[in-house]
């Protein structure tokens, strides 16, 4: 790919937005979205957690994987490259950022499970970024998936107030609001194209 | 190619072994807080090791805070007070905890994990906690889904409890279930027994314990128990009193009367106990006995689904309507309640639609 990273940035919050496009790391994006607080929380987690592991799975897979010719077992290393570095970053804020520890470090654990960070690992491989552009992709994902969930959030708080029928309240009128946004944020895919 | 599969599992057993050991390390460098203090009520004061959660470090200590849930955060039941050094209030205590006790400094003891050096306070009756060890002595059948099980202590304890209190029992594994599970029973004989306690168990279907009661308990076998827990026993005044209990709510009213019968009481007391049908009730001679020992003394058990066969001549529905005629003064009565949660929201909205003072209704919740 001789794109950018500048451009891979930008074009990883707006226009294929890891969320709105590929509709990965749902089901936090759901069930946080409740209060605008948590979410921004929990998507400075995630934007953190993005860029680090993109790095490391990059490392690992173009120093371990590529080398041992073991490229068909990245799914299993990915997941726990990332799921030891969760752990080891919730040990570590614990212990060093308590403050932090009670803002962010309880969604530490949910983004364990968040697809999103697996997606992009795989994405930089499919697509065969270099070091620098999958920490910029890694980055900017984070910063879309925050402001999509941040967006999300804003709406189902004017919501609260509104009469929603009966069958679709909760993650229904959610994944409707999700798909309109989705829609919406086509309008910047004219701007450049990354898959 | 075996050779292939061979190295490729050897690098994948590395690469996991590696990110294990990291966190291993990570685990012992990071996670030990070393020595804390942990001051009680301002009396005592416990030096342990730092890094666990309130509740494991206190029960490490044999101080034993009631809980129910194990420590998962979901039954409230560990709630207490922490002065200082519990850290800030946490996510996943705030659905458990009112707004009145968020700002009493009230904490899930389960979720406060001790860091630093920590200042609590709990009630004094939680130092009379213990595990005991016991055997079976006796099985009753009540019902077909209710049994009466009497424990022994052994090894020279002797249990100190008010009528009313309950145990957690601890349940061995059996068949597919591999886990201990602790559940909380109350005391159904009366506390004047200081070396044994008895326990009325109701077959829930599915239940761990229950089921491990029922099906597998036998006369002989060794079992641990921990308590005594809970603030439901009877107050000391001169009020009329309601008990309304349903199932194996009888209990707690059990060890309560046959106490009253030890000690003597003059007040005016009325006892309702809900079944669904005739085979559902047990006790009722004993119960009947005890109108003739008080003085004023009525058991008045209500059937909501009786079988016609059965010839059921009493009281049918539900227990509600009949507590008009047993409150002779409302703001005079005290009314002691024991059965499922939806038993005791619908008859606790009736008692105070009757004029009783919310404070006065006592109540011991089978969750």
């Amino acid at each position: 790919m001789d794109i950018s990273a500048f451009v891979l940035f930008w074009a990883a919050i707006f226009t294929s937005n890891i969320l709105l496009t590929n509709f990965l790391g749902m089901c936090s994006y759901l069930s946080v979205s409740r209060e605008i607080e948590s979410s921004f929380g929990l998507g400075v987690a995630v934007i953190f957690v993005l860029t680090v592991t993109s790095a490391l799975n990059w490392l690992v897979y173009h120093y371990i994987l590529l080398p041992f010719d073991i490229v068909y077992l990245q799914y299993i290393v990915f997941i726990i490259v990332i799921a030891a570095f969760v752990q080891f970053l919730e040990l570590l804020i614990e212990r060093y950022a308590p403050a932090l520890y009670y803002t962010l470090g309880i969604f530490l654990p949910l983004i364990t499970v968040n697809c999103a960070i697996f997606g992009v690992s795989l994405f930089m491989i499919i697509r065969n970024y270099n070091f620098l552009q999958s920490i910029a992709f890694g980055a900017g994902s984070g910063i879309g998936w925050l402001l999509a969930i941040l967006l999300l959030a804003g709406i189902r708080r004017k919501l609260k107030e509104k009469m929603v029928p009966q069958g679709l309240r909760g993650a229904g009128i959610s994944l409707i609001i999700t798909g309109i946004m989705a829609m919406g944020f086509i309008g910047f895919s004219g701007i450049v194209q990354i898959q | 190619m075996i050779n292939k599969i061979l190295s490729d599992i050897a690098l994948m057993s590395a690469i996991g072994s590696v990110l294990a050991l990291i966190m291993v390390i990570a685990q012992r460098w990071l996670s030990n807080y070393g020595e804390v203090k942990v001051n009680i009520n301002g009396k005592r004061e416990l030096t342990v090791k730092g890094g666990n959660s309130l509740l494991n470090t206190l029960s490490d200590q044999q101080i034993f805070i009631p809980s129910a849930c194990g420590g998962r955060g979901s039954c409230g039941a560990c709630k207490c007070k922490v002065e200082s050094g519990g850290g800030p209030l946490l996510p996943t205590e705030r659905p458990l905890l009112s707004k009145e006790e968020i700002s009493g400094n009230i904490r899930l003891a389960c979720q406060v994990k001790v860091k630093s050096d920590i200042a609590i306070e709990i009630p004094e009756s939680i130092f009379n906690i213990r595990r005991f060890n016991s055997v079976v002595e006796e099985i009753i059948d009540y019902t077909y889904d209710i049994k009466g099980i009497t424990f022994k202590l052994t090894d020279g304890q002797s249990i100190d409890f008010k009528a009313g209190q309950y145990v957690q029992l601890e349940s061995q594994p059996y068949e597919k279930i591999k886990n201990k599970v602790v559940r909380a029973y109350s005391i159904s004989s009366k506390p004047e027994y200081k070396d044994r306690i008895q326990l009325i168990i109701r077959q829930v279907p599915d239940g761990i314990c229950s089921t491990w009661v029922h099906k597998h308990l036998k006369v002989g076998d060794k079992v641990n128990f921990t308590g005594p827990y809970g603030d439901f026993y009877l107050r000391d005044t001169d009020a009329d009193i309601l008990f309304v209990a349903g199932g194996s709510g009888k209990a707690p009213i059990k060890a309560i009367l046959e106490h009253l019968k030890e000690v003597g009481t003059t007040r005016k007391m009325t006892y309702f106990f809900g079944a669904r049908s005739l085979r559902d009730l047990y006790l009722t001679e004993d119960m009947q006995a005890l109108e003739k020992v008080f003085d004023q003394f009525e058991y008045v058990p209500v059937l909501s689904h009786p079988v016609a066969e059965e010839h059921w001549e009493g009281k049918t529905g539900f227990v509600m309507p009949y507590f008009k005629d047993a409150i002779r003064d409302p703001k005079h009565t005290e009314a002691y309640l024991c059965g499922s949660p939806g038993m005791i929201s619908a008859v606790t909205k009736a008692l105070k639609e009757y004029g009783l003072d919310e404070d006065k209704i006592y109540y011991d919740s089978f969750g």
